[in-house]
């Protein structure tokens, strides 16, 4: 699989190492009354869909930025390649 | 019809004309006591033990294509009990012991062979971890063997003990562990459940559950609605796709892992063996071919097939604990799609909707697991409590905090 990095442009997926679902950039709120079970969520179930997928893969033998790609799980096509970064400040995740 | 020698011969004599059908092609019926979604191998042995052990009289399979085209015809076909922990290795040595009586058991052939299995040992502190998992596994009634290098170059003169990076030090040997001819299992508790009346419902793909106040009143299929008092899911791989219908998230992902077969060779590999500092194993098929695989793509797929790294990571791999494999040339490879699950080992256990319960999250430890996983389902289902080697393998036991992770990754399914 190639990943075309937003700014290195296109790399080979062997250069990254995957993380999973990128609902991961969605933590839950630590001091909510329900904490316990929305971290059990957040940190064991997941969605799984037979389709797109958006997913955090990390540039480990590059440029060690964190990026969310949306890839179908069907036919490994890569349609989309986002800095983590930018959907985390996008969601106002980020400082 | 009972297979045996002397039908074998009576056959051959009169041009095998008294062959019949393993199993019927029946239509479904309206309702069902009990539904088995998937007609894989755990399913079909769900099924047989239904009926066989636990006096289960109208039961059905019901299969989105066809019985053994998933996994059970995918897998690298081994055989083993050689688990650490109190949660597994009960449950392990357990269908080890099915599997030892299994084709008196169902009267087929499938080709157990108990051949071996070895683990390999690169360092000190691994050959410290492997005797204390060799411990654990006699304590639970399974055989194990710390094997010296000394005792290892008698034996397998092949292997490469000193190479410099991952010198071979010792092995932990199961030699009742082995290799089964896979796609015979489906067969074999696929006839053995149809005999006792079981109905092996093919191309009948689950497109809905009908859930209503709580409880499941059957499922929704290509071939129209199926009532039934009880419904269990047996399609690890496709587990994530099919709970979804139930509005179910499960601690599962779906992974792809690729096995590989050489050209046939002459016997080189006794038994199964595998390597300590890499992820690779090997065993060599009756016909000749190497039989071997390794690591897990590593990311979220439901496509039956891999990519080229992992293709050569296992290539490596091999070439380091066995350079005499090559020269041989790889016949045929694929993937398999895996419930990966959180903590690296399976569920069997009922889920929050009344008459729904739920069998997965095999990783890639499916097909040892299938006399056992199909007997301790049928239990479940039958009386409505878990059998006792299985009690471990609860949906809920994140929440718990009672995972079962045998080598301590943590929630990374890619790392089991």
């Amino acid at each position: 699989m190639i990943i075309n990095h937003p700014i290195l442009g296109p790399r080979d997926a062997q250069e990254f190492t995957y993380l999973g679902d990128a609902s991961l950039l969605n933590r839950p709120d630590w001091q909510a009354e329900d904490a316990a079970e929305k971290f059990h969520d957040y940190t064991y179930l997941r969605d799984n869909p037979a389709g797109d997928h958006r997913e955090l893969w990390y540039h480990e033998q590059g440029d060690r930025s964190w990026l969310v790609v949306t890839r179908n799980t069907l036919t490994h096509e890569i349609s989309k390649v986002e800095l983590a970064s930018d959907v985390a400040r996008a969601m106002g995740n980020s400082k | 019809m009972r297979f045996s020698g002397f039908k074998v011969i009576k056959e051959a004599l009169t041009g095998h004309k008294g062959w019949g059908p393993q199993w019927r092609d029946p239509e479904p019926k309206p309702h069902y006591d009990i539904i088995i979604i998937g007609g894989g191998g755990h399913g079909l042995a769900t099924a047989y033990y239904l009926a066989k052990e636990f006096g289960q009289k109208n039961i059905a399979v019901i299969e989105k294509g066809w019985i053994g085209g998933g996994n059970v015809g995918r897998n690298t076909t081994i055989i083993r009990s050689n688990y650490l922990l109190d949660g597994n290795e009960p449950f392990y040595e357990f269908s080890l012991k099915l599997w030892e009586k299994l084709e008196q058991d169902f009267n087929y052939n499938a080709m157990v062979s108990q051949r071996g299995i070895l683990n390999l040992v690169h360092t000190d502190g691994q050959r410290d971890a492997f005797i204390r998992r060799g411990n654990a596994m006699i304590l639970n009634g399974a055989d194990a063997e710390y094997m010296t290098a000394d005792q290892l170059r008698a034996e397998l003169p092949f292997l490469n003990f000193d190479n410099a990076r991952f010198p071979i030090k010792g092995g932990l040997a199961q030699r009742r562990g082995g290799t089964v001819r896979h796609d015979a299992v489906a067969w074999g508790y696929a006839r053995g459940a149809d005999q006792r009346g079981v109905d092996i419902i093919q191309n009948c793909e689950v497109t809905g559950f009908r859930i209503k106040g709580g409880k499941c009143l059957g499922v929704e299929t290509s071939r129209g609605f199926i009532g039934a008092n009880k419904i269990g899911t047996a399609v690890a791989g496709s587990s994530g796709r099919l709970m979804a219908k139930a509005d179910m998230r499960l601690p599962i992902e779906s992974h792809v892992l690729q096995a590989f077969v050489s050209e046939g060779l002459k016997p080189v590999i006794p038994g199964v063996i595998t390597f300590g500092a890499g992820h690779f194993y090997v065993s060599q098929s009756d016909k000749g071919g190497l039989v071997f695989g390794g690591d897990l793509d590593g990311y979220n797929t439901y496509a039956q097939r891999g990519n080229l790294p992992v293709v050569e990571d296992v290539c490596e791999s091999g070439m380091a604990i066995m350079p005499m494999i090559g020269r041989t040339r790889l016949l045929r490879m694929w993937g398999g799609v895996m419930d990966m699950s959180m903590d690296g080992s399976p569920f069997i256990d009922k889920t929050h909707i009344d008459g729904l319960y739920f069998n997965g999250g095999w990783c890639y430890g499916g097909f040892k697991a299938t006399p056992a996983s199909g007997y301790c389902f049928a239990h479940l289902l039958a009386k409505d409590e878990p059998h006792e080697t299985a009690t471990e393998y609860r949906l809920d036991r994140f929440q718990r905090g009672h995972m079962i992770d045998e080598k301590g990754m943590g929630a990374q399914p890619n790392l089991h």
